[in-house]
């Protein structure tokens, strides 16, 4: 009996043998006709990786792209047939293949691409307008927590993942290596990743933990933009409530 | 969301394509001569977003087949009960005109292989598929279609033809049929049969909708053909000769063209549509 533990043992393992009881037309032994599922199961997950990793796959190139997606589709196949959400661990992955060890940045450029998706399959949300905040008082608007789109997702890096995204994908100044904060935004359908300004990464870090917009304010420091950091937030549909 | 209030209570006797996002403006101008479209289940599971954006507004105007690709129904486990759920989710909210999915496993061990692989057609995997069908039919309140799969090789331990598998399995659940006519070349020709004589065993009766696609060509290792169902080209001359075979026998039926790799422009897709509504126009005649 060939058991579906012993078809699935090969499948993501060349060296292993083709399994018993799987034979051609004549009963001779299957051979690379089991190489064909072999073959379409990796490709599958490959191409599914490329496809989910843009950013990486421009920086590292195809060839790099096929030996790092190999490995880790072998070591972490899916475990949900929502093909969408694969490769949300190849992040950190990438920190293990010694071969990247001089390329530091790759897993926290490789995070934006996993927070793409993730945000381009968040809930739909609608965002309030500057008026709502206009409303309040200074006290309350202080004490007032903020609530924001499930499409809304902040990456803080000690390297300047933003601009080595933009550079890799479309072009652009070369960067430079300083640190960044990644806020994807959503305004419709499309996510965008854009690089905040000084401070921002942690205001918005303090907001999303729930703190007061007051409290999340002394977290920005002297060179923090408000207004820019409100314009971005606001034009892009990201705050969703007001908690005061 | 709320639930999409445009029904269509069967797919209609005409052409359809494979949904593909980036011909959502070309189908929304001029869909002709597509009559429905069919959609892969696991790629509108997300929250939101323009996946089911989209397939609001083309569920409005078109009757939409749920085609499931990841439930495993030949799976040796259970069936996964949070991805059944998410099934039922996304059958209730669009209220398709058909739901299908594909007598093949993908996943095993909690892994899924995103690839539709093949089991022995014994009396065991007979009872375990056919238990997983009452109970996908069962959760999501509605009859489904059982597709049959491309074969590469065969199994020493199978005792059943896969037509007698698939009619007993239709007499024990009370489920429709998948015809793929291009997986029946691709099989018939990877595991040397006639593909006609498997079209004459088939219970043609139960089928309720007919898949069409492209495959590639490739060699065993003793240099015979061995076809590949790949979904990447045209539909070759003899597919559609052995549709024309099928729709002779079977009257006729809801045809889809499947192109899911190297997804052609909107114009290509549509004149397969058109071939296929020409063999609908023959069978009509």
């Amino acid at each position: 009996m060939t058991c579906q533990t012993l078809f699935r043992s090969g499948l993501l393992n060349p060296a292993a043998p083709v399994p018993d009881g799987l034979t051609d037309a004549q009963a001779r032994p299957a051979g690379r006709r089991y190489g064909v599922y072999r073959n379409n199961v990796t490709v599958s997950l490959r191409e599914a990786l490329a496809q989910g990793f843009p950013s990486l796959f421009g920086l590292i190139g195809r060839e790099n792209f096929d030996h790092v997606a190999r490995a880790y589709l072998r070591q972490s196949p899916p475990v949900s047939p929502l093909m969408m959400h694969y490769g949300a661990t190849l992040p950190e992955f990438l920190a293990t293949v010694d071969q990247l060890g001089h390329l530091p940045y790759l897993g926290d450029v490789a995070r934006i691409d996993v927070a793409m998706r993730q945000s381009y399959h968040a809930a739909d949300s609608t965002g309030i307008d500057a008026t709502a905040l206009q409303a309040l008082d200074e006290e309350t608007l202080l004490a007032t927590r903020f609530r924001f789109a499930p499409s809304m997702i902040l990456l803080r890096s000690r390297f300047s993942i933003g601009s080595i995204w933009q550079y890799t994908l479309r072009g652009g100044a070369k960067p430079q290596g300083a640190a960044e904060d990644v806020l994807i935004l959503r305004a419709e359908y499309d996510p965008e990743p854009y690089v905040l300004g000084s401070g921002a990464g942690d205001v918005v870090q303090a907001l999303q933990a729930g703190a007061p917009f007051g409290a999340a304010l002394d977290a920005g420091g002297e060179a923090f933009d408000l207004s820019a950091l409100l314009h971005l937030l606001l034009s892009h549909q990201a705050i969703t409530g007001l908690d005061t | 969301m709320p639930d999409a209030t445009h029904a269509f209570p069967h797919l209609p006797t005409l052409p359809g394509v494979g949904y593909k996002p980036q011909h959502f403006a070309d189908i929304m101008a001029d869909p002709s001569p597509v009559g429905w479209l069919e959609i892969h289940a696991e790629n509108y599971m997300g929250d939101g977003g323009r996946p089911l954006a989209q397939l609001r507004v083309l569920s409005e105007r078109f009757p939409i087949s749920v085609h499931g690709v990841g439930l495993s129904i030949g799976g040796e486990g259970r069936l996964d009960p949070d991805h059944l759920a998410r099934l039922k989710h996304l059958c209730d909210w669009l209220n398709p005109a058909s739901f299908s999915e594909h007598l093949a496993w993908s996943t095993h061990d909690s892994h899924f292989l995103n690839d539709l692989l093949p089991l022995p057609y014994t009396n065991d995997t007979l009872t375990r598929v056919a238990d997983h069908i009452d109970e996908v039919q069962s959760v999501l309140g509605r009859k489904m279609l059982l597709e049959n799969p491309s074969s590469y090789l065969a199994f020493a331990e199978s005792t059943w033809s896969e037509t007698d598998f698939l009619a007993e399995i239709v007499r024990r659940t009370g489920c429709g049929l998948l015809l793929d006519v291009n997986n029946v070349f691709v099989s018939a020709t990877n595991l040397d049969y006639s593909p006609q004589g498997y079209i004459d065993a088939y219970p043609l009766e139960a089928v309720g909708e007919i898949h069409l696609g492209g495959h590639d060509e490739d060699e065993d290792d003793f240099g015979a053909p061995l076809l590949i169902d790949s979904h990447g080209r045209e539909v070759v001359d003899p597919v559609w000769a052995l549709l024309d075979h099928t729709l002779g026998r079977s009257g006729p039926k809801p045809l889809l063209v499947e192109w899911d790799t190297d997804v052609p422009e909107w114009p290509v897709l549509a004149d397969e549509a058109r071939r296929a509504a020409r063999a609908l126009t023959r069978v009509l005649a």
